[in-house]
């Protein structure tokens, strides 16, 4: 071992791969933050001022509430789950194939795993800034009421963070053949109408009511309900919501390092 | 006995060692059993053809491929047990360019220093240097897709030394450039191997092998056919010089048979024959005097393309 002089692999250089996200992000930081200022007001002004004066009653198990308090964290959960979808979709195929740079990454000392780990730490940061300027404006327009509301960004987050499977799904793909646009006609389109987002679960005929129940975004725009007015479920549910979100989170995530794993070894 | 003793303690252990070093994807084995050593300081390369297994050969020495059998040691360590470790002291320059097009040609080194978890400072000084020394000090702003594919591969290059590797990997690296280019690159390669850099490329290129490199194994279908410096290969496995004569594309098989026992040997090629001889004037003479007239003919001295074409009976470049 003479004259070798072995360099401590340091702990955390996840990060040092989403500096390099948060970099190339500068590119274009300013569409981000018109869209994601931009894009509250427009739902929010839609949804809950629009066609909220054609909705009066039927909005959930609490009459009090208003429409524009039911759809909020509904859209802002929504809103969590777009950033996630970008990133987990283009973001990874971009990184592996359209300019691989996780190809460059790895021929550093950055494992694969760390490639992982700095990408979904790059997605919560994308998510927390869309999140928190959603949140921001839903106390504008009154729609958080209960002292716990900043918890909807939470499950924001975990809206976003569930949808990681589908990251694992990307690292999958070779060729690009449209996969994307089927996904997002097949998949996430349906379950953003039919997860209890702009009508409540119920009101659906109880045959399709179990798309809500796998869907991530109803956990979350449900669980976020709970927190910007207030507790209307019972706790066990909660605790599905956040168990349901995390577990799905967690599976993406490490599927997700097995297969750009896999798929850089080659 | 004492001075023999010196020299012995005096080789350099080798900083790449590879023992039977086999890839199989699924039944084809892409390397097949292949065993070298790599000297700290030497420029070491792989010529072949394409396909022959160069680029997964480097794959595995830079630390990013499993084996699926033999023996491989990189600056002492197996790279299945610390491949971080290894990673962090190589410079890799990988066959198609993988620089980052989001991001302008400074922040391509800016980000890849990061990744050795070096301090900013020092990756920003670095950088400054190193994209002197790649000749794009006026580029720093560039976006990479506006860079010439020289300059390109000059920024993979400097990227690839961010980190003051102790061993550079070259996969292809003039493959698709301009003479100009090439030669550009070449120099500053050259720099790197007089600075002590150990070299290992991987080319298909016979110039670019007799050009940079100490010592070069020649690969082919995954098996090494033969080793040596460029120049023991060439006086090992072809004659001095080479007569090249031209009879037209369907006269070329029949005046073959004409200048039978002519030179060492003949090899017939689709458009053009090779006389490998000592002396190539004497072999054109030989040739006229049997009464064959050759559209073109030309002496040259043998290179590494023949070496290849008399170890495998196929050339370099397909």
């Amino acid at each position: 071992m003479s004259g070798v002089s072995i360099p401590p692999v340091r702990v955390g250089k996840a990060w040092y791969v989403t500096e390099h996200k948060i970099r190339a992000m500068r590119g274009y930081a300013g569409t981000l933050i018109a869209t994601g200022i931009g894009t509250p007001f427009l739902y929010l002004f839609a949804f809950g001022v629009g066609l909220a004066t054609l909705i009066t009653q039927n909005v959930g198990p609490n009459p009090n509430i208003t429409y524009l308090q039911f759809v909020a964290p509904a859209l802002l959960a929504s809103a969590a789950l777009l950033v996630a979808q970008e990133e987990y979709t283009f973001g990874i195929l971009l990184g592996l194939k359209w300019n691989p740079t996780f190809v460059a990454m790895n021929s550093s000392p950055i494992t694969p795993r760390q490639i992982v780990d700095g990408i979904m730490i790059f997605v919560l940061i994308r998510m927390i800034i869309t999140t928190t300027i959603y949140f921001l404006v839903m106390i504008l327009f009154g729609a958080i009421t209960w002292g716990w509301g900043a918890l909807t960004i939470v499950a924001g987050l975990l809206a976003g963070f569930a949808f990681s499977p589908v990251a694992a799904y990307s690292a999958t793909i070779e060729e690009d053949r449209g996969q994307f646009a089927i996904l997002q006609r097949t998949i996430i389109l349906p379950l953003t109408l039919f997860s209890g987002t702009v009508f409540p679960l119920t009101q659906l005929p109880i045959f399709l009511q179990w798309i809500g129940w796998l869907s991530p975004l109803w956990h979350a725009s449900e669980l976020g309900r709970q927190f910007s007015y207030g507790p209307t479920e019972p706790i066990w549910l909660t605790v599905i919501h956040v168990v349901y979100l995390v577990g799905l989170g967690v599976l993406g995530w490490q599927l997700c390092v097995r297969k750009v794993a896999r798929r850089l070894n080659k | 006995m004492s001075e023999v003793l010196v020299r012995v303690y005096d080789v350099p252990a080798p900083v790449i060692t590879a023992s039977s070093l086999t890839k199989k994807y699924k039944e084809f084995a892409a390397v097949d059993g292949i065993s070298f050593e790599v000297a700290p300081g030497e420029s070491f390369g792989l010529l072949g053809p394409n396909g022959a297994g160069k680029s997964t050969t480097m794959r595995m020495v830079g630390a990013v491929s499993t084996r699926t059998s033999g023996d491989l040691t990189i600056l002492d360590m197996d790279p299945n047990e610390h491949g971080p470790e290894i990673r962090a002291q190589l410079g890799v320059v990988p066959q198609a360019d993988n620089l980052d097009t989001e991001l302008r040609v400074r922040d391509n080194l800016l980000v890849y220093g990061r990744y050795f978890g070096l301090p900013r400072a020092a990756i920003a000084k670095r950088a400054d240097e190193l994209l002197e020394f790649a000749q794009l000090a006026d580029r720093a702003k560039a976006k990479v897709d506006d860079l010439s594919g020289g300059m390109k591969r000059r920024l993979t290059i400097a990227r690839a030394l961010i980190n003051e590797p102790r061993i550079l990997l070259l996969d292809e690296p003039t493959t698709g450039l301009d003479p100009q280019a090439r030669h550009i690159l070449w120099d500053r390669l050259f720099r790197l191997k007089e600075q002590g850099t150990t070299l290992v490329l991987t080319t298909h290129y016979m110039d670019e092998a007799e050009q940079l490199c100490d010592r070069i194994v020649v690969v082919d279908k995954g098996q090494i056919m033969a080793e040596g410096s460029p120049a023991a290969l060439i006086r090992e496995h072809s004659s001095r010089e080479v007569l090249e004569v031209r009879f037209g594309s369907d006269r070329n098989e029949g005046a073959a048979l004409q200048l039978e026992g002519i030179g060492d040997r003949i090899e017939v090629l689709p458009d053009r024959i090779l006389v490998y001889a000592s002396s190539g004037e004497e072999a054109l003479v030989a040739v006229t005097n049997r009464g064959l007239e050759p559209v073109t003919s030309l002496v040259r001295r043998s290179s590494l393309e023949d070496v290849f074409l008399t170890l495998t009976g196929r050339s370099l470049v397909e």
